[in-house]
């Protein structure tokens, strides 16, 4: 055992540029995932079976395998079909595509659960279609599952450090690169870890307050 | 692609990514049981210990715990872990804390009707557990447990970044030696989702057969199309998130 508190010090400044990019990667991530999710959720409900199946076909491709492959994925074949982002975005898109996937299904739990008698209102006022979602059955469906979505925000956020894979700088590559130039591994990959915990926590404590609150 | 990429990389590779799920899906099962079941224990001591276990492994990332596994144990303790086993106590203690809020989930599902009747007839407390509560939360979790091991398998590909031979670093090899990304990349995405479906067949098999057990039927399939669904409804979300399950 030989903990050293100075080699913790001098990773501070990198452990904080880390957890920037990390929370960027997590909110941009969970704002892309919950609008995609939310378009995929309506278009499963699409009058026609050319719109519903190669959706779902899509989304359970893209739930069903490795996040880490997909980042690979966008990260080398998109600049061979001539499109360039940087690691970092690649990475937010990837994790957004990725969690829409999840958040569709977590949508379309919450359509299925507002009453039938709703759209039947809907249609009896003779709402067009954009109202009818918009005004009706949206706002019943979200409210009840915001705190399904918050648990996604979690899972992204513990799934950030698959970007230190295409070289983003964040938390995990921040430690890494700390450890390979000063060869002690030990206090950085520590406090990182233990950064995850301390933000993870107190998130899902917050969550399931929410919870109470939200779903009755 | 060339056959000797084939037969070096990508062959073994799918062999590598099975063995890892098979052995962190055997681990986390015993962790999962073993931490669930405490969480229902009389104690509180206990009880405290698995949700600390759980809290702890559920907020913490499975590829940092990873990481932390390979390159801190080391210098700490003066011994190391071959890669691959770094990765299966990895994944295997995260994603049985994931699975012990099942066990907890499905024991607590039981009615207290049940547990009062052994208490009644005094069988011991490991009793009631073996003959009366497990029997009929098993088959609860199962759906549960199927999207797990998928969450799991979709999991092994990070070690890959551990330089674990599996189907996502033979996927990186081929990349490197014929410049070309669009093929091996689909083709390996294609082998995860093979390998899930497989595997959703398999637990669709073993709800059905421990249901029987308990003079069940599981419930019929819809459709065509959501029999392309791997996974079962569970509730609203069915990937182990911060909060519960």
């Amino acid at each position: 055992m030989n903990w050293d508190w100075s080699a913790v010090t001098d990773f501070m400044p990198r452990f904080w540029d880390g957890v920037l990019v990390t929370l960027q990667a997590t909110v941009i991530g969970s704002l892309i995932s919950f609008t995609l999710g939310l378009v995929w959720a309506i278009a499963f409900r699409a009058p026609t079976r050319f719109v519903r199946w190669p959706v779902t076909i899509v989304t359970e491709f893209i739930r069903n395998t490795p996040l880490l492959v997909q980042l690979f994925f966008l990260f080398f074949v998109l600049p061979e079909w001539g499109i360039q982002f940087s690691a970092l975005t690649t990475g937010i898109i990837a994790i957004g595509l990725h969690y829409s996937t999840y958040t569709a299904q977590v949508y379309r739990a919450g359509i299925d659960a507002v009453p039938v008698g709703q759209w039947e209102a809907a249609t009896a006022l003779s709402l067009p279609a954009r109202r009818t979602w918009t005004a009706v059955i949206l706002p019943q469906a979200i409210r009840r599952v915001v705190p399904a979505l918050g648990n996604y925000v979690v899972s992204m956020l513990k799934d950030t450090p698959l970007l230190a894979g295409i070289g983003v700088l964040e938390m995990l590559q921040q430690s890494r690169l700390e450890g390979a130039a000063t060869f002690q591994y030990t206090e950085p990959l520590t406090v990182v870890g233990i950064a995850f915990i301390l933000i993870a926590y107190p998130a899902s404590l917050l969550l399931r307050a929410l919870e109470r609150r939200l779903v009755r | 692609m060339t056959t000797g990429l084939w037969e070096n990389w990508v062959l073994p590779g799918i062999w590598v990514t099975v063995q890892l799920t098979f052995y962190s899906a055997a681990l986390a099962t015993v962790v999962a049981f073993g931490v669930g079941m405490a969480r229902t224990h009389r104690s509180k001591f206990v009880r405290f210990l698995a949700g600390f276990y759980t809290e702890i492994f559920r907020g913490t990332s499975a590829l940092v715990l990873m990481f932390w596994l390979f390159f801190v144990v080391p210098p700490l303790f003066g011994w190391q872990f071959v890669p691959m086993y770094a990765a299966v106590l990895a994944l295997g203690l995260s994603y049985g804390a994931y699975g012990a809020e099942v066990v907890r989930g499905a024991l607590n599902s039981v009615t207290p009707a049940q547990r009062e009747a052994g208490v009644a007839l005094s069988f011991t407390p490991w009793q009631r557990m073996r003959l009366i509560l497990l029997p009929q939360a098993v088959p609860e979790m199962i759906p549960p447990f199927n999207n797990l091991l998928i969450e799991l398998l979709k999991g092994t590909a990070i070690v890959s970044l551990l330089g674990v031979g599996d189907v996502s670093f033979a996927a990186y090899l081929v990349r490197l030696a014929t410049q070309e990304s669009a093929q091996i990349y689909t083709i390996s995405l294609l082998i995860y989702f093979v390998i899930a479906f497989v595997l959703t067949r398999g637990m669709r098999a073993l709800e059905a057969k421990t249901k029987a057990g308990i003079g069940q039927k599981p419930e019929k399939g819809p459709g065509l199309m959501a029999k392309l669904g791997l996974r079962q409804q569970t509730e609203l979300s069915d990937k182990p998130g911060g909060a519960g399950i």
